[in-house]
C-alpha cells in the first residue's frame, strides 16, 4: 500500500491529496489555520494574509500554497497570531465598523476572528472613509462601509452564479467594490437575491433587506461557538481512509 | 467633446478593430480611447465592454487601476508634475503652485473652465533633468519659473500641444561615463548572426533538445543551446533589481513544457530615480530588440513584448519605426537572417501609470488586459507566464548585455566586474551632484568613486536603487556596487548635508502608498498608515509612539505583504531612522502621547462662529 503523502503542521503529521493547498489539507484533517478570504467553495485568493504561516521557514499564505511532502508548517505561534491580530486591526481601521449597530454582528467573520484571536484594542487610528451605501435594490442592501475587499462575492458570482455582478475598482487604499452597471447601482444589475454572491459576504456589506434581526443578537452563529470550531465543523472532509 | 454615443461609436470601433477585438488588449484599447477623447466617458467604457464581450465592471475595474486612465473628464491640458524627491529638491512644488495660481486651478481638480487639470504623478524618469512634468502625456523637463510661464501662455492661448516649440520636449541622454554597453559599436544583426554562427561552429553534443520546436530543423539545433551556454558562462544576473541569474531563468523557460514561449522586456522603469532604460530605449533600441531576439532564439519563443511605461509614451513611434526597420532587414519576422524556423516578432505594450506593473507577474497580468495585481507564486512566469505559457521577463539592460555576450562570449563578459558580479552596471545618478546622468562602471566600483566622478560635494546620504533599495550615509561610501555588497537596479540619488532626510523618507512613503495595488491587507492598509504616521510627525504632532507604530507596520509588511512593493515599503523609513535619527527626533514631541491633530486649532471655527476669542474659548496651551 502507498504511504499517503503528508507534511508537518506545528509538529503533527497532516496527510494531503495531491493538488490540495496547505489550508485545505489542514482543515480536512481537523486542524484550524485562521483565515478570512479563504472559503472552501471557491478558488483561493490569498489577499487577506490572515493565514500566513511559516512553511519551511518562509512566510507564505497557507490558502494558496500547494501542500508538499517534507515540509514543516508552523501556524500556532505567538509571532503569527500577533501578525493576525494586527491584520484584523488594520481591516477594522480601514473601513467603518460600528459592530453594535451592525446587523451582521454575531454572524460576522471579521468580528469573530477578532474575538477568537483576542484582539483587545483598536490598535491604529481609523481612516473613517466616506463610503455611501447603495439601497437601490428592492431586496438587497449594500453597505460598503464594512467591505474588507476579500472578493468572496466576486468569486461566488463568477464561479457559482456565472455572472459578474461584483468587481473591484481603484487601487491601493482607494480600492473598492463596484457592481456591473454603468449607473453604479445594484438595482441595474442582473443580481438575484438567491445568488450565491449575496449569501457569501463574511461581513455586513451585502445584506438581504427585512431579515436583519430575525435571529436575535446572542443567538447568532459566532455567539454559540468560536469561529475556529465552526470552520472545522464546516470543512469538507475526505472519505475516511484506512491508515497503515 | 465627443458626446453623443453615436459620435463615440465609430471612433471606439476603429480602435477596437485595430486591436483585433482582443479582450487581452484591454489596457491598450482603454489607453487609446483615452487619447482619442481626453478621458474615458461612461458610454465609451460601456461600448468597449460590449465590443470586447467583457463585463462592464471589468472594463471599469481595469480603467480605475491605472493612474493615467480616468473615467472622469480631465482638463483639455492635463499637466502631471513628476513628484520624485529630486523634482521636489529642484523646486517642483513651487512651480506647481505658480502654475495653479496663473491658471486658476487647484491641484488634483479640473479648472472651472475645463481648460486644465494639474496634479502630481510618481517619478517620470527625468531625474537628471528635472523638475519635469507631463502634459497630455508628453514629457517636458528642466522646468524653471520662466519655462512654466511660457507653458501657461501656450495653455491660455489654447495652442495644441503638438504645436508647442520642439525645444520643450527635448530629453537628453546625459551619458557621462560609457563602458562596454553605452559605448558599444554593434550593428543591428551582429548579435543574431553571431548566435547563428555559434550554432554552426560545433556544440553538436548539446544539440539534441527536442523540447524546443526549433530543434526540428537539423543544423539549427546547436545555435540556441550554444547561445544559452554563453549566457550561462557569462554569469549575467538580472539588472531589474532581483538579480536572478539570467542563464538559469532562460534555461528553466526553455525546458518548461508549453504550447509556446514568450520573451518579455520589462521597460516599466518605475523605481523613482531610475532612468537608464529610457536612454537605452532612446539611443540603443536596436540593441534592446536584438537582446530580445537572442533570448527568443535561446528559449524557442516566437513572440515577444516590450512593456513600455506610460511615462515613455513619446518613445512609442520611434520604437515602432525601429521594429519596422528590423522587419525590413529580416532581423524580425519569419526565417530571421535566413535561418529556417527562426521566427520571432515583437509587440509594444504601453503601460498607463502603475509602478507595481514592473513586478513581473503584475506586468503579465497587465499584458493580458487586467488589473496589474501580482499573481500568487508558485507557479512562476518561467513555467506559467503570459497566457499561462513559459515566459521570461527581463530588464532592458539585461537584454542589452545578452546581445553583447552573444557576440563577444561569456568568458569575455565574466572577465569584467567582480567575481560574483560580472559585467558592468549603469547607474542613474541624480540629486545633489554637479553632473547628473548615466554612469556605466564595471561592478565593484565604490560609492566614493562615483561621487567623485559626478561631482557630489558635502554628501550626506545616497539612496541606492531607489526607495525600495537602501540608504547609506557617509561612513559607508567605501562600499561597492555589486550583488555581494550593494545590489542595485540603477538609481543613485545623492543628498547633500542641506537636505532633511525625513522629507526624503516621507516622499518615498507617499510613493509606496500611491502605488500599492491594494490586493493584500498589509500593503493596502499598511502603506497608507505609514504615510499617516509620517504626516503626523511632519506636522509636529509625532511622538515615540508613532515611531513604535512604524516599527510594527514594518514587521507586518515584511512578514505578510504579497509582493516586493510591500516588502520594501518600510525600507526608506527604517534606513533613515537608523542613520539619521535626529532628523526625526527634531520633529517629535517629547511626550509619550499627543493627539493626531491640534485640539485647540479644531475649535477655531467654533470661535469664529460665536465671535469669541477670550481665554475661556481656548484649550489649555499644549506643551
Ligand atoms: C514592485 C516591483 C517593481 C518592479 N519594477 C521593475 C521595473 O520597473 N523594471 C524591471 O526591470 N524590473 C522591475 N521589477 C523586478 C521584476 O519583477 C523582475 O524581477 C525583473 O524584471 C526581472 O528581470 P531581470 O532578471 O532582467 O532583472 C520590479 C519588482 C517589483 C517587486
Ligand atoms: S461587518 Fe462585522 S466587523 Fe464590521 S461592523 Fe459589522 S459586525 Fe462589526
Ligand atoms: S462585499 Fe463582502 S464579500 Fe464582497 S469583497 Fe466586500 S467584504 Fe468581501
Ligand atoms: S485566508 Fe489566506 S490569504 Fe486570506
Ligand atoms: S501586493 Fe499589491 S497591495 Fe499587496
Amino acid at each position: 500500500m502507498n504511504e499517503r503523502p503528508s507534511f508537518l503542521l506545528d509538529g503533527d503529521e497532516v496527510p494531503f491529496e495531491p493538488g490540495q493547498t496547505v489550508m485545505q489539507a489542514a482543515l480536512a484533517a481537523g486542524r484550524y489555520i485562521p483565515h478570512l478570504c479563504y472559503h472552501p467553495e471557491f478558488t483561493p485568493h490569498g489577499s487577506c494574509k490572515l493565514c500566513t504561516a511559516r512553511i519551511n521557514g518562509r512566510l507564505m499564505a497557507a490558502c494558496t500554497t500547494p501542500a508538499e511532502t517534507a515540509t514543516e508548517v508552523e501556524s500556532e505561534t505567538e509571532e503569527l497570531n500577533d501578525l493576525r491580530r494586527t491584520l484584523v486591526q488594520m481591516l477594522f481601521a480601514e473601513g467603518n465598523h460600528f459592530c453594535p449597530s451592525c446587523e451582521k454582528s454575531g454572524n460576522c467573520v471579521l468580528q469573530a476572528l477578532g474575538y477568537d484571536l483576542g484582539v483587545m484594542t483598536a490598535g491604529f487610528r481609523h481612516f473613517f472613509p466616506d463610503r455611501p451605501v447603495d439601497a437601490s435594490h428592492p431586496e438587497i442592501l449594500l453597505d460598503f462601509n464594512r467591505c474588507i475587499l476579500c472578493e468572496l462575492c466576486v468569486r461566488a458570482a463568477r464561479e457559482v452564479d456565472g455572472k459578474h455582478v461584483f468587481s473591484l475598482a481603484g487601487r491601493g487604499l482607494g480600492k473598492h467594490l463596484i457592481v456591473n452597471a454603468e449607473s453604479g447601482r445594484l438595482a441595474d444589475t442582473d443580481v438575484k437575491v438567491t445568488d450565491k454572491a449575496v449569501e457569501v459576504c463574511p461581513v455586513g456589506v451585502i445584506l438581504r433587506k427585512r431579515v436583519g434581526f430575525a435571529t436575535p443578537i446572542g443567538a447568532r452563529r459566532y455567539d454559540k461557538s468560536p469561529i475556529s470550531a465552526q470552520a472545522l465543523a464546516d470543512a469538507p472532509r475526505p472519505l475516511e481512509r484506512n491508515h497503515d | 467633446m465627443p458626446d453623443t454615443p453615436d459620435e463615440l461609436e465609430p471612433r471606439v470601433r476603429r480602435i477596437i478593430s485595430r486591436w483585433g477585438h482582443d479582450p487581452g488588449a484591454l489596457v491598450q484599447v482603454l489607453r487609446e480611447v483615452q487619447e482619442e477623447f481626453g478621458y474615458l466617458p461612461g458610454p465609451a467604457l460601456t461600448l468597449v465592454a460590449r465590443l470586447l464581450r467583457i463585463p462592464y465592471s471589468r472594463a471599469k475595474g481595469v480603467a480605475s487601476f491605472y493612474s493615467f486612465l480616468s473615467d472622469e473628464p480631465l482638463g483639455a491640458y492635463r499637466v502631471l508634475f513628476s513628484d520624485n524627491i529630486t523634482d521636489r529638491m529642484a523646486g517642483s512644488d513651487s512651480l506647481l503652485e505658480a502654475m495653479c495660481y496663473r491658471l486658476w486651478a487647484e491641484p488634483g481638480k479640473v479648472s472651472a473652465d475645463g481648460l486644465v487639470s494639474i496634479a502630481r504623478t510618481s517619478c517620470t524618469g527625468m531625474c537628471d533633468q528635472g523638475p519635469a512634468l507631463l502634459v497630455n502625456g508628453r514629457a517636458i523637463t528642466a522646468l524653471t519659473g520662466e519655462r512654466v510661464e511660457r507653458l501657461c501662455d501656450l495653455i491660455l492661448a489654447r495652442t495644441p500641444v503638438a504645436e508647442w516649440p520642439a525645444e520643450f520636449f527635448a530629453v537628453h541622454d546625459n551619458v557621462r561615463r560609457a563602458d562596454i554597453l553605452l559605448g558599444h559599436t554593434q550593428q543591428p544583426g551582429d548579435a543574431i548572426r553571431a548566435a547563428l554562427q555559434r550554432g554552426a561552429a560545433g556544440w553538436s553534443e548539446h544539440a539534441a533538445n527536442e523540447r524546443s520546436w526549433r530543434e526540428a530543423y537539423v543544423g539549427a539545433a546547436q545555435g540556441p543551446i550554444a547561445t544559452l551556454e554563453e549566457i550561462k558562462r557569462s554569469n549575467l544576473r538580472g539588472r531589474g533589481g532581483a538579480g536572478f541569474t539570467t542563464g538559469i531563468k532562460w534555461e528553466a523557460c526553455r525546458q518548461a513544457t508549453g504550447l509556446t514561449r514568450y520573451v518579455v522586456c520589462n521597460a516599466d522603469e518605475g523605481e523613482p530615480g531610475t532612468f537608464k532604460d529610457r536612454v537605452l530605449l532612446t539611443s540603443h533600441a536596436d540593441l534592446v530588440f536584438e537582446g530580445m531576439t537572442i533570448a527568443a532564439y535561446a528559449i524557442g519563443a516566437s513572440l515577444g513584448f516590450l512593456y513600455l511605461r506610460g511615462e515613455y509614451r513619446y518613445l512609442l513611434e520611434p520604437l515602432e519605426a525601429t521594429l519596422q526597420r528590423r522587419r525590413a532587414a529580416n532581423l524580425l519576422g519569419n526565417g530571421i537572417c535566413g535561418q529556417p524556423g527562426f521566427d520571432f516578432d515583437i509587440r509594444i505594450h504601453v503601460g498607463a501609470g502603475s509602478y507595481v506593473c514592473g513586478e513581473e507577474s503584475a506586468l503579465i497580468e497587465s499584458l493580458e488586459g487586467k488589473r496589474g495585481v501580482p499573481r500568487n507564486r508558485p507557479p512562476y512566469p518561467v513555467t506559467h507566464g503570459y497566457k499561462q505559457q513559459p515566459t521570461i521577463v527581463n530588464n532592458v539592460e539585461t537584454l542589452c548585455a545578452a546581445a553583447l555576450i552573444a557576440v563577444r562570449g561569456g568568458d569575455w563578459y565574466r572577465s569584467l566586474g567582480t567575481l560574483k558580479s560580472s559585467g558592468t552596471k549603469i547607474l542613474s545618478v541624480a540629486g545633489d551632484v554637479a553632473r547628473p546622468g548615466l554612469y556605466e562602471y564595471p561592478f565593484g566600483v565604490t560609492l566614493r568613486q562615483v561621487l567623485e566622478d559626478c561631482g557630489g560635494a558635502d554628501t550626506q546620504a545616497i539612496q541606492i536603487s531607489g526607495p525600495s533599495g537602501v540608504c547609506v550615509d557617509a561612513t559607508e561610501f567605501g562600499r561597492r556596487i555589486a550583488f555581494e555588497d550593494l545590489p542595485t537596479a540603477g538609481a543613485f540619488t545623492v543628498f547633500d548635508a542641506s537636505r532633511d532626510m525625513f522629507d526624503v523618507a516621507r516622499n518615498y512613503a507617499q510613493f509606496f502608498a500611491h502605488e500599492s495595488c491594494g490586493f493584500c491587507t498589509p500593503c493596502r492598509v499598511g502603506t497608507s498608515m505609514l504615510v499617516a504616521s509620517m504626516d503626523k510627525i511632519h506636522a509636529g504632532n509625532g511622538t515615540q509612539h508613532d515611531v513604535g507604530e512604524i516599527d510594527r507596520l514594518n514587521k507586518v509588511l515584511l512578514m505578510s505583504a504579497h509582493c516586493g512593493l510591500g516588502h520594501t515599503a518600510c525600507n526608506p523609513i527604517l534606513d533613515t531612522l537608523k542613520r539619521f535619527r535626529p532628523a526625526y527626533e527634531r520633529k517629535l514631541r517629547s511626550l509619550d502621547f499627543a493627539p493626531a491633530f491640534d485640539l485647540d486649532g479644531a475649535l477655531h471655527r467654533a470661535r469664529k462662529m460665536t465671535g469669541r476669542d477670550d481665554a475661556d474659548a481656548h484649550l489649555e496651551a499644549q506643551p
